[in-house]
């Protein structure tokens, strides 16, 4: 059985969170983090990602199996509550084979299980189980008379037909059937793949709208890239020198844009290296400025190459224009000239982004979401192989419709019948 | 009134499902009787020569994996073997063949022959009980056969009625009388009984085929068997020959549309969806101008074929019209007119997973009664009552049929736990762990279950035994293998340059990799036996996907292991939707793992009705 964990302290921000982990596994992959106390002590620790980075110095609790609320082995991480310390911890966890994000109700339904608790006590959770529920329930409502939930009959009438067709290939090989329809399972797919995708990042603008965007500022070394996030911070974020290589880590500054909440990263500059713990940055560089909302490619001249290509919502900025004569969007960090007009545009940008219909869905209907559509991008690259392997693109999408369920429930196998013999004339 | 000695078991019926369970009650040393109408019948194919196919081939293997007669019959009388899905991947590829009828209800009754028990011909009247325990049976001559349980195979034999365009005959297959009393006995004793319908084409004579006309469908080049045991085919193999109706075949059918039993009203029974007749097709695709037609020769020493693809129920002189309306067919003589039959069945949501039937203790179901259709279905829920009975009356250990091990389980599963609303066949896409389900593993599913259950003799245990050791050493050979990236690329397989060493399995894994470019890295595989290597490489091609499912697998276990009592009341549970509510009211699943497999169900309805059984269970306990 997987080992599960969840934050069990209300999300946002507090002084203290608790991650709880339970299963046969949770001893071992706290073990990864720090030295785990022993049963029934608590200890204070430095909580570590598998890179060796510090999470949180946290109170580390172990509970044996037998004498947990769950009944499983349970770690309890106490961390201080900041938003970027339990998405990091729970992000960290996540990475582990057989761990994942708990269901609604998962803890109390193993404690059941395991015998863990008297009637009192299942009577009491049941109050909280059923809010728990409930609450789902009303959002399941509130999602099925939204946009999401008139997206979920559609994602769940076009999947049902693209299991229809990959059954209907393999179960009546041997009947009057097309031999391309593999061709309109791609297409189906890939319409509620797009659909899935345009839900989450709507979702994920919702996050951002609590958590903040991030604008990585790219760049080759010595272009000016940390004197630019200094003039935008006002003051001295990061060390700024002639040499080139001088930013080798990641430095951030965050800024109040018109309300919202925004992250400036200052990144290492890009460019081919010999020494390994530049490199070191430059990969890190590319990694946040792969994630940031929009980057700021700043350049010496226009018609310089870019590092990697801009995404429409990327700026290139011509930078020293103190050195020389404007042209295009230009600004100097020196000077502080054209920073104003730059911040402007962004903020523009972003506040268009936040303008759209933003879908605001928890945290684990996110994970369902992007498990699902990591499955479904699975599911079209298996219809692309010769010869096509019918049963493993079956196998995918029934794991993506099982990563669905939270949306439209279970989808009989009856349905798929259905839809089949009502498409095609089967039988002899 | 004359009694015979007593019996353990009295198999009712010699189809499918009836000689499954004779032998297997044979095998485990009951003392069995077989009651039928007509002993030159027992094994027949009453209406498709054919055994097998996607779903149905994988049933086959796994009567066979337990030593049932049903692949070993149809490997000796079998014409033209085709392994379906060939192309496509290993568990979705069904053997199937067409068989000789005539050699085939030959090797059914030579192969009973071998065995001891006692053949009765006579129609059964009644069910003999005695407090809410079934004693034997009653025939319609007064003979009483004793017997502490009794399998009851009728197929649609039970107010049988055999229509052919207005006219309606009692009859339990062509020419043949039905049983009647029967069904009124039972009823007396509370069962229900509901109508299901089925049909069956003409049957043409041969010699007035046109086939120069015709293209042909030939067998498969390199046949693959249907029994675990057998090696080659045993007759010789015959093509058979394609045609397709046309727009005045449709013409004929459509005008004449209201001579048709079903569509004229008198047939209230339910066909099956994917077995529709000829009148159905041409109604529901009306856009579709042309249907295929198989012309399949019913034997090596006979005229008959069988046309597949146009069941019907319209009268004579139509099916004369629109079958000569066909190429091929224009002179052709019908043997034998195409007919539907309406049968009675039992809602087999009653039975337990050994296909015991509620009416009665000791009395168990198997095939077309459950509502089920084919052959293969048929044989294999008579073999799962035979083990039923074994367990009943020595306390064998039984051989459990699951979901995740087999596609008898899924079959016993979706009987016992949805019911039937029209006949039920199997297909593959039933089947959630289709992938772990092959064909080709039936045998290291089932074999040694049932070799300790009793039901599997020596000598299949001995050959089986024999694979499995050949499939150890070729195992080992392949998880001691560490091949680098350099490696792997003089025998042609690029992996990049991860610097990763793999073994022989993970090589197996990765799409395009042959066997023999592992051999040229590792030669000790040349020692392995061939199939070996072709069943490593099988299970290979999967392991990812059925890792996977094992959590899913386990997650089932548990959850079919919470009962849900049938009282249970969903109303007031809160945290239901009133859509759940009526769902779960209505499928009244009978363990969690049941109510997970219910259209609609959400994860979150699934822990709301744990909560509440906890709840009943706790408060009970005090």
């Amino acid at each position: 059985m997987d080992t599960i964990f969840a934050q069990a302290t209300a999300s946002g921000r507090a002084g203290v969170s608790i991650i709880r982990l339970s299963g046969d596994q949770a001893f071992s992959i706290a073990s990864e983090f720090c030295n785990v106390p022993v049963t029934g002590r608590s200890g204070l620790r430095f909580v570590r990602a598998a890179d060796g980075s510090l999470i949180d110095r946290a109170l580390v609790l172990f509970f044996e199996a037998g004498a947990s609320f769950t009944g499983e082995q349970v770690i309890e991480f106490h961390v201080h509550g900041g938003l970027a310390t339990v998405a990091k911890l729970l992000a960290e966890l996540s990475e582990f084979d057989g761990c994942r994000l708990a269901n609604p109700g998962e803890f109390t339904r193993r404690a059941l299980e395991n015998g863990q608790l008297d009637l009192n006590q299942v009577e009491a959770l049941s109050d909280l189980i059923d809010a728990e529920t409930e609450s789902q329930r009303k959002q399941a409502i509130c999602v099925l008379e939204g946009s999401f939930g008139e997206l979920g009959e559609v994602w769940r009438a076009d999947l049902l037909r693209a299991v229809a067709l990959i059954e209907a290939s393999i179960d009546f090989s041997d009947e009057e059937i097309p031999d391309d329809l593999y061709l309109e399972v791609a297409e189906l797919v890939g319409k509620t793949s797009v659909s899935v995708s345009s839900v989450l990042d709507r979702s994920s603008i919702a996050v951002k709208i609590r958590s903040g965007f991030t604008v990585a500022i790219v760049g080759t070394p010595n272009v000016g890239k940390s004197t630019l996030l200094n003039a935008i911070a006002g003051r001295q974020a990061a060390i700024t020198s002639d040499v080139a290589g001088t930013t080798r880590d990641v430095i951030e500054t965050r800024v109040d844009l018109k309300g919202l909440a925004v992250t400036f990263l200052d990144t290492a500059g890009l460019h081919v290296s010999n020494d390994p713990i530049e490199n070191l940055g430059i990969s890190m560089a590319y990694k946040r400025s792969d994630t940031a909302d929009v980057r700021i490619f700043l350049v010496e001249q226009a018609t310089e190459a870019l590092p990697f290509p801009a995404r429409p919502s990327d700026f290139v900025v011509l930078n020293k224009s103190d050195l020389r004569a404007k042209a295009g969007l230009s600004v100097s960090g020196k000077t502080g000239e054209g920073v104003s007009e730059l911040l402007h545009l962004i903020a523009e940008s972003l506040l268009k982004k936040t303008s759209l219909d933003v879908v605001a869905i928890r945290e684990r209907q996110v994970k369902g979401l992007n498990a699902a559509n990591t499955l479904l991008l699975n599911v079209i690259a298996l219809t692309e192989q010769k010869p096509l392997p019918f049963e493993l693109a079956s196998q995918e999408l029934y794991f993506a419709l099982t990563e669905l369920d939270f949306v439209f429930g279970k989808i009989d196998i009856e349905n798929v019948l259905d839809e089949i013999f009502s498409s095609f004339c089967l039988g002899k | 009134m004359f009694h015979v000695k007593q019996f353990d078991v009295v198999v009712v019926g010699g189809g499918h499902a009836g000689c499954e369970a004779l032998h297997a009650a044979c095998r485990y040393g009951l003392r069995a009787a077989l009651v039928t109408l007509d002993k030159t019948k027992i094994g027949v194919m009453s209406c498709n020569p054919a055994i097998g196919g996607l779903g149905k081939g994988h049933l086959v293997r796994e009567i066979d994996a337990l030593d049932g007669i049903m692949g070993v019959a149809a490997d000796v009388s079998g014409i033209q073997f085709r392994l379906l899905n060939r192309s496509k991947g290993p568990a979705v590829q069904g053997p199937r063949t067409q068989s000789d009828r005539w050699l085939y209800l030959k090797a059914i009754q030579a192969t009973l022959a071998r065995e001891s028990f006692t053949l009765i011909e006579g129609e059964v009247s009644a069910l003999m009980s005695s407090s809410g325990v079934v004693t034997g049976v009653c025939l319609s001559d007064g003979l009483e056969v004793c017997a502490s349980t009794v399998i009851l195979t009728a197929g649609t034999f039970m107010r049988g009625t055999i229509h052919i365009g207005d006219e309606r005959v009692s009859a339990g297959r062509m020419g043949e009388a039905a049983a009647n009393e029967l069904s009124v006995q039972m009823e007396s004793l509370g069962a229900t009984f509901g109508r299901l319908k089925t049909g069956t084409p003409p049957r043409l004579n041969g010699d007035t085929i046109n086939w120069q006309c015709l293209e042909v469908q030939p067998a498969d080049d390199d046949p693959v068997m249907l029994s675990f045991l057998s090696e080659s085919p045993s007759v010789k193999q015959i093509v058979c020959g394609i045609t397709h109706t046309n727009a005045n075949t449709h013409d004929t059918i459509r005008k004449n549309l209201d001579r048709s039993a079903v569509y004229g009203g008198h047939i209230k029974g339910i066909g099956p969806r994917y077995c529709p007749s000829i009148e159905d097709k041409v109604t529901r695709f009306s856009d579709k101008t042309s249907h295929q037609i198989f012309l399949e020769p019913e034997g090596l020493f006979t005229n008959s074929v069988y046309p597949n693809g146009i069941s019907t129920s319209l009268p004579e002189d139509i099916q004369y019209q629109y079958v000569r309306s066909i190429l091929g067919l224009e002179c052709v003589e019908i043997l034998q007119p195409g007919y539907a039959i309406e049968y009675d069945f039992l809602n087999p949501q009653g039975l337990s997973s050994d296909l015991e039937s509620g009416l009665l203790g000791g009395l168990f179901l198997a095939g077309q009664i459950n509502g089920t259709t084919g052959y293969e279905e048929a044989a294999a829920q008579g073999l799962v009552a035979a083990i039923g009975v074994a367990k009943r009356l020595r306390g064998v250990s039984p051989v459990r049929f699951d979901r995740s091990t087999s596609y008898i389980g899924v079959m016993i599963d979706d009987l016992i736990s949805r019911g039937a609303t029209e006949p039920y066949r199997m297909f593959t896409s039933r089947a959630e762990f289709r992938l772990k389900l092959r064909a080709d593993n039936a045998d290291q599913r089932l074999t040694e279950q049932g070799y300790v259950s009793g039901c599997v003799s020596l000598k299949r245990f001995s050959k089986y035994t024999e694979k499995i050791e050949k499939l150890t050493f070729c195992r080992k050979a392949l998880s001691t293998m560490a091949v680098s990236p350099n490696q792997a690329r003089v025998a042609g397989i690029d992996l990049g340059l991860d610097g990763r060493r793999r073994n022989g399995h993970e090589l197996l894994a990765i799409p395009g990799v042959s066997i023999q470019q592992l051999t040229v890295l590792e030669p000790s595989l040349i020692d392995s036996d061939a199939g070996a290597l072709i069943q490593a490489g099988r299970e290979a091609l999967y392991v990812t996907y059925i890792e996977r499912q094992g959590r899913d697998i386990a997650a089932l276990a548990r959850d079919l292991s919470i009962q849900i009592p049938t009282a249970f009341e969903y109303a007031g549970i809160s945290g239901l939707s009133s859509e759940m509510i009526a769902k779960l009211s209505e499928a009244r699943p009978r363990s969690l793992g049941a109510a997970k497999n219910i259209e609609g169900i959400t994860p979150a309805a699934l822990t709301a009705v744990l909560l509440r059984l906890k709840t009943q269970k706790l408060r009970k306990a005090i």
